[in-house]
């Protein structure tokens, strides 16, 4: 699904400017982040694509149709969204019943909301918590619910914000093969994340934003080889970056494992007359 | 006197299977900055509230064991005087916030106002909580209109404002960019630096190294790990508890198997620590 953003501008009742101009577009089976400093628009600009916000002036398309001319339950078919905060988003009594509300409303058959929902739970590692009130669940908990919720509506966009905010690493796993079937499928999906680690490992593009504004759209290694630009929008070099440019070695060595090979590359062997090759 | 005195503490929720806390005991001298790590359902949490007081004055469940504050045991102390003791920042702002204040401004003076701080202390402990924790330019704005990064912030600024010798943080980074969490960190290390005695759950374990003195980690209500950070963090046992090393430690754990670390040498946690590591080989 194609997603286009045109100029979009928008203020709050209290007069802030949360948005002053912002044009992108997304394509089938990407994977973006959405990168900013705190109160840098993010989350005002994601609420547009599910028509929570309409825009004050600009518009939104989705593959080339105005969200203007569309209802909020009409949008929610194509694309499906994740509060940062699960307690703004969680409504039902159990897991079950949450994870069941978003398919149902789509109007999907009893047996495909069955399927779409107990394979989102399994996704997320809450099979056995099904009949639990999600109040009584932890907070990373009714976060993978509130994921899992989302996942069962089965659309073709997803967006995400914050998406690892209060899970642990084990639970990060478990979200990151949940965005890798999303991929493998076709997906679009645009996650707003202050992970930098997490969005290094898997995300493709970045677009970042800053005093309501684009200050960039472009591949990762792009981003995290401009020291200034990360530090004007509040970010951080992910880890593994923040150690392979100390050492010279180009921002595109993203994981602890392409950072050891380039350290090997670097090293000479223990002969002393060639490079060591990488593994 | 310990700031912080843990006798057998052990606390199950009422609808808990086991019980999220389990025979815990340590103690935590005045001005040490201590992390808590673990995997979600660990404890951490309802460790933070039986340091903080919400358990057992605020949640039900069963209570067993002694939690001393300053020297105040929690289960005896009326939570309004535990809290001139202890101040708590929630993971989740929004349950922290008044919801009965309008402006930023007076959210952070609503715990000195039910402490009876007189109006020119007051504004001078609002004013230094704002500007610490880089607040000043939305004083006035809403709390309502924040993001969740800034009201974060708003949570730990009220904390900060009450100017209690022990802070107990659950996650306080949650939902801040990268930098604000970096400026948190170095806030409450200016605060441990000023005697306070800091306690940060904590899944950023690349800032538990830089900052903390010593980390306890939890598995299943258990105390599982307790040391300095440059030991618990570099632990092959840390993924027996269900977390990662950093990818310092991985980095520098994948250059020792391509014999690129001295021999022998300990793992780092940090970024220097790596650089320093990879530059004596």
């Amino acid at each position: 699904m194609d997603i286009e953003i045109r100029d979009l501008h928008f203020s709050y009742e209290s007069g802030v400017q949360a948005l002053a101009g912002v044009s992108l577009t997304t394509g089938r089976g990407e994977t973006v982040a959405l990168v900013g400093h705190n109160g840098s628009g993010k989350s005002t600009l994601v609420k547009h694509l599910n028509g929570l916000l309409r825009p004050d002036a600009g518009e939104v398309l989705i593959d080339g149709k105005p969200t203007a001319d569309l209802r909020v339950a009409q949008i929610a078919r194509r694309v499906a969204l994740l509060f940062q905060n699960p307690d703004n988003q969680i409504c039902k009594g159990t897991v079950w019943e949450e994870t069941v509300f978003g398919p149902k409303n789509l109007g999907y058959p009893e047996e495909k909301i069955r399927d779409l929902a107990s394979d989102s739970l399994a996704a997320l590692g809450l099979t056995e918590m099904r009949d639990r009130n999600p109040h009584d669940l932890g907070f990373s908990e009714r976060k993978r619910l509130a994921i899992a919720s989302i996942l069962a509506m089965n659309t073709e966009a997803v967006v995400l914000d914050e998406p690892t905010a209060g899970l642990d690493s084990g639970e990060i796993k478990l979200l990151e093969a949940v965005l890798r079937g999303l991929r493998d499928h076709g997906r679009t999906v645009l996650v707003i994340s202050h992970d930098m680690d997490f969005v290094a490992e898997n995300m493709t593009r970045a677009i970042c934003l800053g005093q309501g504004r684009k200050q960039y759209d472009g591949g990762l290694p792009g981003l995290f080889g401009d020291p200034a630009l990360l530090k004007r929008c509040g970010l951080v070099l992910p880890q593994t970056v923040q150690v392979g440019s100390r050492l010279g070695l180009s921002p595109d060595r993203l994981t602890p494992e392409a950072v050891a090979a380039g350290l090997s590359e670097k090293r000479p062997s223990p002969s002393g007359d060639h490079p060591a090759t990488s593994p | 006197m310990p700031a912080i005195d843990i006798r057998n503490l052990s606390f199950t929720h009422p609808a808990g299977k086991r019980p999220a806390l389990d025979s815990l005991s340590l103690t935590i001298e005045p001005g040490r900055f201590t992390a808590v790590i673990g995997a979600n359902n660990a404890g951490k949490t309802t460790l933070c509230h039986a340091l903080s007081g919400v358990i057992p004055h605020l949640f039900p469940g069963t209570f067993e064991g002694r939690v001393r504050i300053c020297g105040n045991d929690i289960a005896e102390t009326p939570i309004s005087k535990l809290a001139l003791s202890v101040a708590f920042v929630m993971q989740n702002p929004e349950s922290q916030l008044s919801g009965i204040r309008f402006t930023v401004r007076d959210e952070i003076a609503f715990g000195l106002e039910n402490q009876g701080v007189d109006r020119p202390e007051m504004l001078r402990r609002v004013d230094r909580a704002l500007e610490s924790t880089g607040l000043a330019d939305l004083a006035d704005r809403s709390p309502h209109h924040l993001s969740g990064g800034q009201l974060q912030k708003v949570a730990l600024a009220a904390a900060i404002a009450v100017d209690t010798p022990v802070l107990i943080l659950d996650e306080p980074t949650t939902f801040l960019d990268p930098a604000s969490a970096t400026e948190i960190f170095a806030i409450l290390r200016r605060l441990k630096q000023n005697g306070k005695t800091i306690v940060v759950a904590e899944q950023r374990l690349d800032s538990v190294a830089l900052h903390a003195d010593r980390v306890l980690g939890l598995h299943q209500g258990r105390l599982a790990l307790d040391g300095p950070p440059e030991e618990v963090l570099v632990s092959p046992a840390l993924r027996e508890i269900g977390l990662d090393w950093t990818r310092f430690t991985r980095i520098a754990a994948l250059a020792r198997d391509k014999g690129l670390w001295q021999k022998d040498a300990p793992l780092p946690a940090t970024l220097e620590g790596t650089l320093n590591g990879l530059a004596k080989n």
